[in-house]
């Protein structure tokens, strides 16, 4: 029996508003006194209502634009009911079956596209902490924006799932809408795995889903070791069970959380506080030409506009900042005849951190390292002629087609004058002498 | 005459005019307070001190001339309105050690008018209930007969405003629970457009339905509040961006050739000494010179079940935050009435059923709305009995559990489709209880409607009854 994984992807980004998703609460919670950032919305008080930040909800429409999603032009906001003590209200404003941004495909280097099948907006919830015997709770992250993208079925390996969160990642750090910063919990990663034989075209029919992954390196583990476990059990003849497992950093492995017997109904309704969303082509035209330059077209444009190789452009692409960066730098460097590959080796070799270095520093560093003395061109020229004179060899070598003999020519140039000189002029300047 | 018997609008001009002090009316309401409310149980909580070093103030600034629009005039506030620093409990248990740390922004408005929180009244626990018995702080009694209900959910509102407690009081309708104790109690309730008066900070029953709005002695003080508390609320994203309307300005004007619309589904199952009253107060606006015009409505049963799925659905997720992790106590506290429609609405969004109930229940709600705009191609407002019945006596709601929904038939239609409504008593029963009838117009008409309601209260001025308690 030869298996082929089944995955799918739901990514929770947290937008980095000023305020939170339905009040004005500021939303920079990380790292903040506990409960301070609050107020009767975000505490769900009774009495209290929510009203949607605009600026999020353009934000995540952003998303779907650059995901190439349809923006349909009707939407809503959806209650998710559910108990957790984290949840201040009992229920989570979402969305269910009128997201803002629907249908869509990113594709892979190996040419393999992935649907995107929803990009909806909610709220986060608050957070437990478990001190000491009592659990606390602390609401600074209760309605912080977040944006769910949920891909289909179609990843088959762990690493098409890490390609992919990879590009996710870069496009909304475009965008500016996010900081995805994995390790402070702007971007939550949900894969679901199941197997299905190879030549069966069904999906499965159960489906493992795994939570709390917090880095790419932890979802290509969890999903290595899902495969495995569930390779093992359908070759026994079992089926796996359908659950929520969680992944265990330190033992390495997931763990079962929640089975499908316990599986919640979230009885979702459309929220009553909040009226529908209708958009007009007009608007969505406006927040569309907001769009930057994104990574992959950049990645093109790089490649042709400044002759770049893939290699150098991917690199400079990766980063928007890095990015902005090389195009300064390159402004920068005409006047001074600085080539646009000659900035790329630099960046790239040099590791240059662009938060630190102007690019008008960089194009300095580049000149004084290749620097070329402007010499006086009577005085090289003088050199030029003696050298010409003292190597007769060399020079009817050169008239016969032997390029190596510029470089014998060259060097003695070179170390007549006794000083760093634009190569690349003293061999026009040769040419032209001989 | 006592100072607590005056209008709001008389109130506000003896007081401007310095005939009396705010102190002297806050003690004459107080005094009557004291001896009415062992008999009618209005208030669930009583701000007395409080009340009179605030409108010690407010005379103070009187005298130093400066003014505001209601400036020392107290208020009842129903106890599902939070109030900064004063508790607020919705009439339940579940509440009962909850201070709200912020002001409703009615409650907001109304200070900020120079309003003073006398006291929180009584309602149906959640305002879950046409009758406060469901209140776990006690009925409240009907001012006009002990032995009988005050309507509710805004019992203890409607209550505090028959036995001249107070000089005005705030209830809360979603469906009924304003236009319906009025009615019962014989004074004036106004149940404006939904999205015209903010909810934030009215504890939610049904959100798409809930409508903060006046209980008065007469129609001039409920223009007078609404002008107050109406208008958009950034923190209500469902309030309208239309401007507020100055209302007391256009209640004088003319009705003569204004079309009004009757139907006869509106006085089916109808007792018949309200039915002779309600008819009696359409002839007499016809001798104004209205035009009186038969019109035919969708049977207002129907709204009935539309509002009960609607209705529970929305209360089974707005309950879900007492889940007994803040707020005190615990999901036990909650009463019968409470659970049952927690039941009925976890019931019908459940996978599966949404669209045979909820789904279905949204459709018929757009029927009803189609419906009314139907109507008002042909007629400027609608005119019918408020409730079929007079008020029932203390007891009527036990085993009954779609009591209130039945005493509310004739309100709910118009609540689903969010117009705005309003009681106006128009005479007794032989046992003495109030009789009134319910005007009701297009979206945003309060200046019609309180046009209408007040020409007729002209005509007829009731208020002037006081019950003997």
């Amino acid at each position: 029996m030869k298996l082929t994984p089944v995955i799918g992807l739901e990514v929770h980004v947290e937008l980095k508003t000023k305020s939170k998703m339905f009040c004005g609460c500021s939303a920079d919670y990380f790292g903040q006194k506990p409960n301070t950032h609050t107020c009767p919305v975000c505490l769900g008080l009774p009495g209290a209502l929510p009203v949607p930040n605009k600026t999020a909800i353009d934000w995540c429409v952003k998303i779907g634009m650059a995901l190439n999603c349809k923006i349909p032009l009707f939407s809503k906001f959806d209650r998710k009911n559910y108990f957790y003590p984290d949840l201040a209200k009992g229920y989570q404003i979402s969305q269910y079956d009128q997201p803002f941004c629907i249908n869509s495909s990113i594709e892979l280097k190996n040419g393999k596209k992935i649907g995107i099948r929803r990009v909806h907006m909610e709220e986060d919830t608050g957070k437990l902490i478990h001190e000491q015997g009592s659990s606390l709770i602390d609401f600074n992250r209760s309605g912080v924006p977040l944006v769910e993208i949920v891909t289909e079925p179609d990843f088959e390996s762990a690493d098409e799932v890490v390609e992919y969160l990879k590009k996710l990642q870069q496009i909304v750090r475009y965008l500016e809408v996010s900081d995805a910063d994995m390790e402070k919990g702007n971007m939550r990663l949900e894969p679901n795995i199941s197997l299905r034989e190879e030549d069966s075209k069904e999906l499965p029919k159960y489906k493992v889903e795994v939570k709390n992954i917090n880095s790419f390196r932890f979802v290509d583990k969890a999903i290595e070791f899902e495969i495995k476990r569930q390779t093992e059990e359908l070759e026994s003849g079992k089926t796996p069970t359908q659950e929520t497992r969680g992944w265990n950093e330190t033992k390495n492995q997931t763990i079962s959380q929640r089975s499908k017997e316990e599986a919640m109904d979230y009885r979702y309704f459309p929220e009553p506080d909040i009226p529908p969303i209708r958009w007009n082509q007009k608007y969505l035209g406006e927040l569309k030409s907001q769009l930057p330059e994104l990574p992959q077209k950049k990645f093109d444009r790089f490649q042709k506009e400044y002759q770049l190789n893939p290699y150098d452009a991917e690199i400079l692409t990766r980063e928007r900042s890095v990015a902005d960066f090389f195009v300064e730098a390159v402004e920068d460097g005409k006047k001074l005849e600085i080539s646009p590959k000659q900035i790329a080796n630099h960046i790239i070799n040099k590791k240059i951190d662009v938060e630190k270095v102007l690019p008008a520093e960089l194009i300095k560093t580049i000149v004084g390292a290749t620097q070329t003395i402007t010499m006086d061109q009577g005085e090289l020229e003088k050199i030029i002629d003696k050298v010409l004179l003292d190597n007769p060899k060399a020079v009817d070598d050169y008239k016969g087609g032997k390029e190596q003999a510029m470089n014998v020519l060259l060097g003695a140039v070179m170390k007549a004058a006794g000083q760093k000189l634009d190569t690349n002029k003293v061999k026009e300047k040769i040419k032209e002498r001989i | 005459m006592n100072l607590n018997q005056l209008t709001l609008i008389e109130t506000k001009k003896g007081l401007e005019e310095k005939k009396f002090s705010s102190v002297e009316l806050v003690k004459d309401c107080l005094e009557q307070i004291k001896k009415v409310e062992p008999k009618i149980n209005a208030f669930v909580s009583l701000n007395e001190e409080g009340t009179l070093q605030w409108a010690e103030k407010a005379d103070e600034q009187r005298k130093n001339g400066n003014n505001l629009p209601l400036m020392g005039i107290p208020f009842s506030f129903k106890d599902n309105f939070c109030t900064k620093g004063v508790k607020t409990t919705a009439s339940s248990k579940v509440l009962d050690n909850f201070i709200p740390p912020y002001d409703a922004t009615v409650v907001e408005c109304l200070k900020k008018a120079g309003v003073l929180i006398i006291g929180k009244t009584n309602l149906d626990a959640w305002a879950h209930g046409s009758s406060t018995e469901t209140s776990d702080y006690g009925s409240t009694k009907n001012p006009w007969n002990i032995g009988h209900l005050p309507g509710g959910s805004s019992g203890g509102a409607a209550a505090s405003v028959a036995a001249d407690e107070i000089i005005a009081a705030i209830g809360s309708e979603t469906a009924g629970s304003i236009r319906q104790p009025a009615d019962w109690c014989g004074v004036v309730g106004l149940k404006p457009t939904y999205g015209r008066v903010s909810r934030y900070g009215v504890v939610a029953m049904a959100s798409s339905l809930d409508s903060p709005g006046p209980l008065t002695k007469t129609v001039e003080d409920a223009a007078l509040i609404l002008e107050i508390i109406a208008g958009n609320d950034p923190l209500d994203a469902t309030t309208s961006p239309k401007p507020a309307e100055k209302y007391s300005q256009g209640l004088n004007k003319s009705i003569k050739g204004l079309k009004i619309g009757v139907s006869d589904e509106y006085f089916k199952d109808v007792n018949p000494q309200v039915k002779e009253k309600v008819e009696a107060a359409i002839k007499l606006l016809e001798k104004e010179g209205c035009e009186i015009v038969k019109i035919k409505l969708f049977p207002p049963e129907y709204a009935i079940s539309v509002y009960t799925i609607l209705q529970r659905s929305e209360v089974s997720s707005n309950l879900a935050r007492y889940d007994g992790i803040r707020y005190g106590n615990d999901r036990t506290f909650f009463g019968e009435e409470a659970k049952r429609r927690i039941m009925l609405g976890t019931y019908a969004l459940s996978a599966g059923y949404y669209d045979q109930y909820y789904n279905k229940a949204q459709k018929v709600r757009t029927v009803i709305v189609n419906d009314f705009n139907a109507a008002f191609e042909k007629v400027d407002v609608i005119l019918a009995p408020t409730n079929p019945q007079t008020a029932l006596p203390v007891g009527a709601t036990k085993d009954n559990p779609m009591y209130g929904e039945k005493a509310d038939a004739l309100v709910e239609p118009s609540s689903i489709a969010g117009l705005p409504g309003i009681n106006v008593p128009c005479g007794f029963s032989n046992e003495g209880l109030p009789i009134g009838f319910q005007v009701i117009g297009p979206q945003f008409s309060e200046s019609l409607i309180l046009n209408v309601a007040h020409k007729y209260q002209m005509l007829n001025p009731l208020y002037k009854q006081k019950p003997n308690l």
